[in-house]
């Protein structure tokens, strides 16, 4: 089970709490936890990346693992801890704005 | 007994404003979609409980919300606003070629006659028709791809199409503004356009009579006289009798003629309303005075309105899609402001007073009158 933490923004959007746990087939990937969110909350496609390009929003970051993945190919696979469930993906939205 | 709903988008979210027809006590809900910001929302004058909303962040993107009860509950609809083809170039402000790019939904034009056709105003500059209720849009392409889209050049506030009329005698004809390109018309249905720009002077373009390039701000119509166009520029309050095919200025005795608002009474069609603001320098009312500017000669002659609006120290601005009007028959006017007041005037704007005061700036009023 992926765990994915979500900004306030969107958990309030997709209507979940703090952490959101999907299934994903392997390997898991920034790229396949994506699709497998948008698939369950659809109201969140193309508030985390591009719809058309794929391309993540300029001001989110996914960090794991004390890392910042946002850099990261979209097919690499997550870390284990992540894949394992035992840390969350972090989808984080930049400190920033009036 | 009659009602009004009165739609406001702010920076951080919408609320919905509620009175019956005397328009003395309001009902306000909200903040809906809290801490976005709601460039525009409006309903479906075939069915007034179909609203649509343009729900956007500079984090999460654009999303579009409809509501099919009249504001209580919302859905997230579709999103996804592609360029038909390959989107090609338009110019940047520093005149070098630059990408059409997707930004935001800057206003929603429902269909005169079925909730489930909505037209969308968007940045980059292109105008889309969604048939299914918002799940779906396709672009017109074809303003974007009349011969002057490469040469359109960004406002300050973005390339954005933020007009978009319907006739109400002929579904064919729509019109549409950008800024900073102008004023746009199609006679058959969003396939083809012409630009619809002789008459208008901009001295800061380098040809001030050019076919386009005009920062046009907004652009009214009565529906008994969709013929008659009323427009404010970024300076200049100008007048269509012929459909936009030419305009003349009727900035009279406006104390400035820069601005972004400007409606039509709703049984008046010769009543207009603008809110002047200084300049292009300084967004906000001329004098530290609140005033709308009333016509009701169809321009020229302009008497300043101002009971019940801050006539000392007040900087706010209007912006283009922040005024209404209401359709009782003594028609309501309604305005709101960057710093966040709503106002209204159940007397055709002879009287005023805020229905709020401390909501985040405004970005857009519209008002639903319901029997």
């Amino acid at each position: 089970m992926i765990r994915i933490v979500l900004p306030y923004h969107l958990r309030v959007l997709a209507h979940v709490g703090s952490e959101v746990e999907l299934d994903v087939e392997r390997p898991v990937t920034q790229c396949s936890v994506l699709d497998a969110l948008e698939a369950r909350y659809p109201m969140l496609r193309g508030t985390i990346r591009d719809q058309s390009t794929q391309q993540r929003r300029a001001f989110l970051r996914f960090f794991a693992c004390e890392r910042d993945l946002s850099h990261e190919p979209a097919d690499t696979p997550l870390p284990d801890r992540v894949v394992s469930g035992h840390e969350p993906l972090i989808i984080l939205g930049a400190i920033a704005g009036g | 007994m009659s009602q009004v709903r009165v739609l406001v988008g702010t920076r951080k979210g919408a609320f919905i404003l509620t009175a019956d027809g005397k328009r003395e006590h309001w009902e306000v809900s909200g903040p809906h979609f809290a801490g976005w910001e709601l460039y525009h929302l409006k309903g479906s004058p075939a069915d007034p409980n179909r609203l649509y909303a343009s729900q956007s962040s500079g984090w999460f993107g654009q999303l579009i919300q409809r509501s099919d009860d009249g504001g209580k509950t919302w859905e997230p609809v579709g999103n996804k606003f592609e360029y038909d083809g390959i989107p090609g170039t338009h110019q940047w402000y520093d005149g070098t070629a630059h990408p059409w790019e997707f930004k935001r939904v800057w206003h929603l034009e429902p269909s005169l006659t079925d909730p489930d056709v909505v037209y969308a105003g968007i940045e980059d500059a292109a105008l889309f028709r969604s048939s299914d209720a918002g799940q779906t849009w396709q672009e017109l392409s074809g303003l974007r791809g009349h011969g002057s889209g490469p040469g359109w050049q960004p406002g300050a506030g973005g390339m954005c199409l933020h007009t978009i009329i319907l006739d109400p005698t002929d579904p064919a004809r729509i019109f549409i503004a950008i800024s900073a390109a102008g004023a746009f018309r199609s006679d058959d249905g969003g396939k083809t356009w012409q630009p619809i720009n002789k008459g208008l002077y901009s001295k800061y373009i380098p040809n001030p009579t050019a076919e386009v390039g005009h920062c046009v701000h907004h652009v009214a119509m009565h529906p008994s006289r969709p013929g008659v166009l009323f427009m404010q520029k970024h300076w200049d309050v100008m007048r269509s009798d012929d459909a936009g095919d030419s305009w003349r200025e009727i900035s009279g005795n406006l104390p400035t003629d820069f601005g972004f608002v400007i409606d039509v009474h709703a049984h008046e069609p010769e009543t207009i309303y603008v809110v002047p603001i200084k300049s292009d320098s300084e967004h906000y009312v001329h004098e530290g005075k609140l005033r709308v500017f009333r016509s009701r000669s169809g321009g020229n002659e302009w008497e300043p309105l101002t009971n019940g609006l801050p006539q000392s120290n007040c900087y706010v601005n209007v912006l283009r899609d922040a005024m209404a009007v209401d359709k009782l028959d003594e028609c309501g006017v309604y305005f709101g402001t960057s710093g966040g007041q709503v106002y209204v005037s159940p007397d055709a704007g002879d009287t005023w007073s805020p229905i709020v005061r401390d909501l985040p700036a405004v970005l857009s009023v519209e008002v639903q009158t319901l029997a």
